[in-house]
């Protein structure tokens, strides 16, 4: 049928449009490297405070570390913490503000080393508020050194040999910990290096935001990713590297989802 | 039987070439252009544009949102 020879350009049109770039995103370029799964899940959070039709509604509370100019990136308000200190800040906010949506955005050197006080005491308060934790065992902005979620034998600048639990310690899962505070109502391990992961964490972080709400307590959804230029990886290989080795010891799912 | 069609546009601009969509693309429709943007990465394109489904897998893996997706069911 003459239907069936279609052009591409014919079918570039705004009623066959199926995906594009949310509208939360700001036209700034993402400073990140490529790859990054941090670019994702900003992405996805965009998406779905799109979606939820909270824009004038939400804040968000940026960290210190790769993810310091997230503020440059999102069309919402958002305040810049001290180094690890988003979950107090959030705390504030929200019990100011405590119908606005607010939420965190750490990564692992600023949520599971200098904020680790914060992020228990938050939890355990049972805090209102949804944090996000990207975890890519290493610290990646300051050029690749050993994080407390640091695998054991995970080379890393600070540890060229591997991560030895002798002299460094074990690696910390700051989720399973905060799984068990009585003040966290949704605890959640996802991942971006897949399209099904992708979806699966979109649908994780959209829950985190509705449970909100319901001022039931805190949200925690750890994302699971990669981080190609402090593992020394391209980005496929990094992913695969990541689903063989960082999966196994961080495994996937939802850790606490509230009875129905 | 219905035919689903589809189509991707890609912001060359802000592309860095890191090749997850070509890896997402389930029917290995997406390679990495031999010329450069101004960033100076090969960036994503199109190579089998008649083999695509607009299935949004690369747009969702997509790092930095630059890939659109249009899809049209042609009978």
């Amino acid at each position: 049928m003459a239907d069936d020879t279609i052009s591409t350009k014919e079918l570039i049109k705004e009623e066959n449009l199926v995906y594009k770039k949310s509208k939360i995103l700001t036209d700034n370029e993402f400073h990140y490297c490529p790859g990054c799964g941090h670019t994702t899940t900003h992405r996805i959070i965009a998406e779905i405070i799109e979606e939820m039709d909270i824009q004038s509604k939400t804040i968000g509370i940026a960290p210190v570390g790769c993810s310091v100019f997230m503020y440059n990136y999102m069309d919402i308000d958002m305040q810049e913490a001290a180094h690890g200190r988003a979950p107090a800040l959030a705390t504030a906010i929200k019990r100011l503000l405590p119908e606005k949506y607010v939420f965190t955005y750490q990564g692992d050197g600023d949520l599971a080393a200098i904020g680790t006080a914060e992020t228990i005491h938050a939890c355990n308060r049972g805090e209102n508020i949804t944090m996000i934790f990207i975890n890519n065992g290493i610290y990646g902005m300051t050029g690749g050194q050993m994080a407390p979620t640091t695998l054991v034998g995970m080379k890393s600048s600070t540890t060229p040999y591997g991560r030895e639990v002798s002299l460094m310690g074990n690696p910390i899962k700051m989720t399973d910990i905060v799984v068990n505070l009585p003040g966290t109502y949704f605890v959640s391990r996802q991942s971006v290096h897949t399209p099904g992961n992708v979806r699966k964490t979109k649908k994780a972080i959209r829950k985190a935001f509705e449970y909100q709400a319901l001022n039931k307590g805190t949200c925690f959804v750890e994302v699971v990713s990669n981080c190609p230029s402090g593992w020394k990886m391209t980005p496929v290989e990094s992913n695969k590297w990541m689903a063989e080795n960082m999966l196994p010891f961080y495994p996937l799912g939802d850790l606490k989802v509230p009875e129905e | 039987m219905a035919k689903i069609k589809g189509a991707i546009v890609v912001d060359i601009d802000r592309c860095k070439g890191c090749e997850l969509c070509i890896t997402a693309c389930p029917t290995e429709v997406i390679s990495l252009s031999d010329n450069v943007n101004d960033k100076g990465y090969h960036y994503a394109y199109m190579k089998n544009p008649d083999v695509c489904t607009g299935c949004t897998n690369c747009a969702i893996v997509c790092p930095d949102g630059v890939i659109t997706v249009y899809r049209k069911k042609v009978s």
